[in-house]
């Protein structure tokens, strides 16, 4: 446990020693930023008029998520296959720590940087608060949080995932953009084509989980999902490492 | 401390590795000696746990590389060929990262300690990317050092170093290996020479000759070589030496010295010089020539290739 926190510290603050972290930050809390101006006087617009509903987080969220299908990749893609291009995985390879411990090590490390980033954003709902009678819905707030970091555990477990097994990060960043891009996306489209196994392409949607977790409904299956993807992203990381012990 | 028995190892279809034995013993230095791709790095990998061997087994520190992988790489340092550094760190952040990894106990104190070991005390703060290679090498050194390491395992310990840095590492391994064990791989023969107290020899995956250099050059020969020198012309010099009895081999060289061999065991070196003396010459010099590793090194390894 004391070597996962170890390697997850350390990812966590390899963030901040480049661009990268400002980047990611820059790309999320500038448009969100821009989004919640526009939601408040929208909103404020429309009761000057009378009528429109009161504002609520949940778009808000809605855009964190999609803005996380194009930059977990970029937070994870180095991870894994930048050690192996610089022949650092061989020092963690002989190191007295598990497979298993470096690669949850590794999302970890990502997983804080995110919580982080949900942490700034938490200002929105505070403020918002500030602004409604009589108070927002704090119990929407808190499903559509946990269903964020649901979605971003499970974002940057596949990208971890697949860093385990590239040594190029391009590689890896396209790779699991793709995946991401598909799961997000891509799979529940044809759901309203195919009436026999629409349930079944829907379940696979990371989309949909997620959305329902936005709007306030947390069910056993969304949680199913996200916990099961995580599970398997950071399995398949581990065996990634274990082959490459083989070669 | 080290054991290995019977290890190979298969890249696909290519053997690396081919059933090699050998052991260390505490408090000695053993150096793996050998050409590029002949399996030295192979088979440091599975002896630091990297990789698991196709066949065969090594006993590291006690435990067994395959069965108790994580108690063998708590017990042994290692610098790989490439030296594996986070550039973007600073070399105190590193070492203190790689500390932690092996939960040293006061770890500031303890890379601070190692930091001065390896002179980079006055660096600690610089990050490693702006490091010179002999630098680097030396971080590599710490990193190998820091949990103080029943077993050191050093691939290419002095390569990049300028030659006052080689003497300087040389001279930690040598304390280092008084105490623990130590097998270094090089191809540096005279690094093998002045370092190690045995060598093995290693070409192709297999173990082609293991003794202590004296014992090698002594083995491969089978004789001893001489030259003699004297003050002036030397033509009758070779008649000379050759009244000499057991005295074999007997060659004038270019340079006015004449060689000759006599059986190993049977030093025939106060009888020449009583001879050239009595002859009435002027004996300026009389040196063993011993043949040096690189020769011995090339027969091995060439001899192994016509097989």
């Amino acid at each position: 446990m004391k070597n996962i926190w170890t390697i997850a510290k350390r990812e966590f603050d390899n963030y901040f020693s480049g661009p990268l972290a400002y980047v990611v930050m820059l790309a999320v809390l500038l448009p969100l930023g821009i989004y919640f101006s526009l939601i408040l006087f929208y909103t404020s617009q429309q009761a000057v008029f009378g009528g429109g509903g009161a504002p609520d987080i949940t778009p808000m969220n809605g855009l964190f998520a999609f803005l996380m299908v194009f930059l977990s990749p970029a937070l994870t893609m180095r991870l894994l296959s930048d050690e192996a291009r610089m022949g650092t995985l061989e020092l963690l390879l002989t190191a007295p720590v598990r497979d298993s411990e470096l690669v949850i090590g590794k999302w970890l490390g990502a997983m804080l940087f995110i919580l982080t980033l949900l942490g700034i954003t938490l200002i929105y709902p505070i403020v918002l608060n500030n602004f409604v009678t009589p108070g927002i819905d704090w119990s929407v707030v808190l499903s559509s949080y946990i269903g964020l970091i649901l979605l971003c555990g499970t974002m940057l477990a596949l990208g971890v995932g697949i860093s385990a097994i590239f040594s190029n990060q391009f590689a890896a960043f396209f790779v699991t953009l793709g995946l991401i891009f598909f799961l997000y996306f891509l799979v529940g489209l044809p759901a309203n084509l195919l009436p026999q196994s629409g349930d079944l392409l829907n379940y696979f949607s990371i989309n949909n989980h997620f959305t329902q977790m936005n709007s306030g409904t947390i069910t056993l299956g969304a949680l199913t999902y996200f916990i099961s993807l995580i599970s398997f992203g950071l399995f398949a990381g581990t065996t990634a490492i274990e082959i490459r012990r083989w070669r | 401390m080290i054991k290995v028995n019977g290890l190979t190892k298969d890249y696909g279809a290519r053997r690396a590795v081919h059933n090699l034995s050998f052991d260390a013993q505490q408090g000695e230095i053993v150096g793996f000696l050998g050409p590029n791709g002949a399996g030295k790095t192979t088979t440091m990998r599975i002896l630091t746990g990297y990789m698991p061997p196709t066949d065969g087994e090594a006993i590291v520190a006690g435990y067994d590389v395959v069965e108790d992988s994580l108690e063998v790489r708590k017990r042994v340092g290692y610098l790989p060929e490439t030296v594996p550094l986070y550039h973007d760190m600073a070399v105190f952040d590193y070492l203190k990262y790689m500390g932690e990894l092996r939960h040293i106990p006061n770890v500031d104190d303890r890379v601070d300690e190692v930091l001065d070991q390896v002179g980079l005390y006055e660096r600690a703060n610089g990050y490693i990317g702006n490091l010179s290679k002999g630098m680097k090498q030396r971080v590599g050194l710490a990193q190998a050092l820091l949990h103080r390491p029943e077993v050191l395992i050093l691939d290419e310990p002095t390569i990049g170093l300028d030659p006052g840095q080689v003497v300087e590492v040389r001279q930690l391994i040598r304390e280092i290996g008084k105490e623990r064990t130590v097998l270094l791989s090089t191809h540096l023969l005279n690094e093998a020479q002045n370092l190690c107290d045995r060598v093995l020899i290693i070409n192709k995956g297999k173990i082609v000759a293991e003794d202590t250099t004296e014992n090698l050059q002594a083995r491969l020969l089978g004789a001893e070589r001489v030259v003699v020198r004297v003050r002036g012309e030397s033509d009758e010099l070779a008649d000379t030496i050759k009244s000499v009895k057991g005295v074999r081999k007997v060659e004038a060289r270019e340079d006015g010295g004449v060689e000759f061999e006599f059986a190993s065991g049977k030093d025939l070196r106060p009888e020449v010089a009583k001879q050239v003396i009595k002859d009435g010459y002027d004996l300026l010099e009389l040196r063993p020539l011993g043949m040096s590793l690189e020769e011995i090194f090339l027969e091995l390894t060439n001899s192994e290739g016509k097989k």
